[in-house]
């Protein structure tokens, strides 16, 4: 790249020196030759492929697969768990960034916890499962604490970590961290002033949130909701070292037919993973009309 | 009274908070020192060093890591300071291509990547490159976010120009004016990078190679305290990661935009929000 730039100082001559024109695109090259390579090019196959048989040939077979009641099964189970955590630790987030950014708590806490949601949203994976074994799993921290303290076994209860609720539990964890870490400028965007008037003029809380609050913040919300859904739809890590695969989520699918476990079948995997792309490329649609809007209410 | 009763409220909202994500930390590292039977011991993290496994699958990835930070900068820095000086217009289709990469989560890259290249000619499976080009389209929008916020937050035009006009060529621009200038966001970029790259599981284990991730999720199939040991190392890997890029940007006035890993950065979008963010504190 420096190469193509130096390249470029003799062909500039006079033009202006900042002139957009078509050869700097050419600079570009490399970068999109790469993007191309590793990143469009494996997204089109995949769509190729879900449109195959095993011999090659043009079918919409993989998609009538689709519709089994058991892949049905696991995009509904895998939607829900996407909406339970993204609403659930939204909610807490939103409030957790609420109360460190305007609800009067001393500085340094807010830049402790900004820091803290850095790592904690980056804390997931195979070390994040672990972590929730080590406390609510059978033999748990806390399981065993709640069982010696007041004879009340969680296990027993139905309670089960490798569960819908269990990961959903686990999933939380980075959710509510990302959470504050997206919608924090957008609290940081609603002024004291807001409040302090709608005070003034004799409003309650409520009446500030329904008119004020909420709606300067709903795309905000609505982007950031969309956002923790896809980072739930797309997580593979936790719920692979969590569950081992027992729950059948779209992800967790998708890996067993790239690794041949069960009923090998690529084509179904393509079918599979376009179904995800899919979901995924909607969401990331609706999050960018969504921000749109949002930007409008920061200038 | 009012703001008594809603400050009272913040701190039970933020205790809280801190309570759901101290406890798996704290019950985590308890039943890691409860290696040995009876007593509290370190007798875990002890058979986690012990094991050779552990040092060869995480200097593998750790290998890994420095290539993708090698490759990732080498192929951003020139691209995004590029688009400030030269294409502009080209800045929305680079943006769509750090959003890209959660249309396409790794399991649908590790797929994608599979298909496309493990048949001659380019059967590049069974080389760690593409394992590192997975890794670098992963860590694509954080390194692309840290390194346009580090440029949107000097003056490139006014540095290039004063620079030029003193006589200096497109090298030493860049290596003496810009890059200097870029060290933390470059700092930020590197750490995230590492801190994505070390445990990653997805691609390491779907295109099959000995990698920390991999590793882990086979001890704790195995294992029961070692895993826990592993998990409270890997937090303070992930801590050391990002609270050196905390330490490192203090100072720098644009609170949020370095820090935010992960999908954040890509919520960082707005840039009247991140303005407004600096300026709001003032009166």
């Amino acid at each position: 790249m420096p190469s193509s730039a130096t390249g470029r100082k003799g062909a500039r001559g006079a033009r202006p020196l900042f002139g957009g024109n078509a050869l700097a695109w050419l600079g570009l090259i490399p970068f999109f030759l790469f993007a191309f390579a590793f990143m469009i090019l494996p997204a089109g196959n995949i769509l190729i492929g879900s449109f195959q048989n095993r011999e090659g040939a043009f079918t919409l077979a993989n998609f009538q697969n689709l519709l089994r009641p058991n892949i049905v099964k696991s995009y509904l189970v895998t939607i829900r768990l996407s909406i339970v955590t993204a609403l659930i630790g939204g909610c807490f987030g939103l409030l957790m960034a609420y109360a460190i950014i305007l609800g009067g708590l001393p500085k340094p806490i807010r830049s402790f916890l900004s820091t803290f949601s850095g790592v904690a949203s980056n804390f997931a994976g195979v070390p994040l499962a672990f972590a929730f074994i080590a406390t609510l799993g059978r033999v748990g921290l806390v399981t065993a604490l709640l069982k010696t303290l007041f004879g009340f076994d969680i296990y027993d209860k139905g309670f089960s970590l490798y569960s819908f609720w269990g990961l959903a539990f686990t999933y939380i964890y980075f959710q509510i961290p990302l959470m504050i870490l997206i919608i924090s400028p957008a609290i940081d965007g609603m002024k004291k002033e807001w409040r302090e008037a709608s005070e003034n003029l004799g409003a309650t809380a409520i009446q500030y949130w329904f008119h004020v609050g909420i709606p300067v913040l709903a795309p905000s919300l609505l982007a950031a909701f969309i956002l923790l859904f896809g980072n739930a739809f797309g997580a593979y890590a936790t719920a692979y070292s969590l569950t081992g695969g027992l729950i059948n989520l779209v992800p967790i699918l998708i890996g067993a037919q790239i690794r041949g476990d069960v009923l090998h079948d690529p084509n179904l995997g393509y079918a599979l993973a376009f179904g995800m792309v899919i979901i995924m490329g909607l969401s990331i649609i609706a999050y960018s009309w969504v921000q749109k809007i949002a930007s409008r209410w920061m200038k | 009274m009012k703001n008594i009763k809603r400050t009272a409220l913040s701190w039970l909202v933020l205790l809280l908070g801190l309570l759901y994500f101290m406890l798996p930390l704290v019950a985590t590292f308890l039943f890691s020192l409860k290696g040995k039977k009876g007593v509290l011991s370190f007798v875990a993290y002890e058979h986690v060093f012990a094991d050779p496994q552990f040092l060869k699958t995480f200097f593998f990835s750790f290998q890994m890591s420095i290539y993708t930070v090698v490759a990732g900068l080498a192929l951003i820095i020139p691209t995004t300071i590029w688009v400030h000086l030269k294409v502009p217009k080209a800045k929305p289709v680079i943006e769509i291509f750090a959003l890209m990469p959660f249309v396409i989560p790794p399991i649908i890259l590790a797929f994608g990547l599979i298909r496309s290249y493990s048949r001659p000619p380019l059967a590049l499976v069974t080389t760690p490159a593409l394992l590192v080009a997975g890794y670098v389209i992963i860590a694509f929008p954080y390194i692309y976010r840290s390194i346009d916020a580090g440029l949107r937050a000097m003056d490139l035009r006014a540095l290039t120009e004063a620079g030029m006009s003193l006589g200096a060529g497109w090298f030493s621009l860049l290596f003496r004016v810009v890059l200097p200038n870029l060290r933390t966001a470059i700092l930020a970029a590197i750490f995230l990078t590492f801190a994505t790259v070390i445990g990653e599981l997805t691609l390491a284990v779907l295109l099959a190679w000995p990698a920390f991730g991999p590793y882990m999720a086979l001890v704790g199939r195995d294992l029961a305290y070692e895993p826990a040991a592993l998990a409270i190392l890997s937090f303070a890997m992930t801590w050391g990661s990002i609270g050196l890029i905390q330490a490192l940007s203090r100072g720098k006035a644009r609170p949020g935009t370095v820090v935010a890993p992960g999908l954040a950065v890509m919520a960082e979008e707005t840039k009247p929000t991140t303005t407004r963010s600096t300026t709001n504190g003032l009166p």
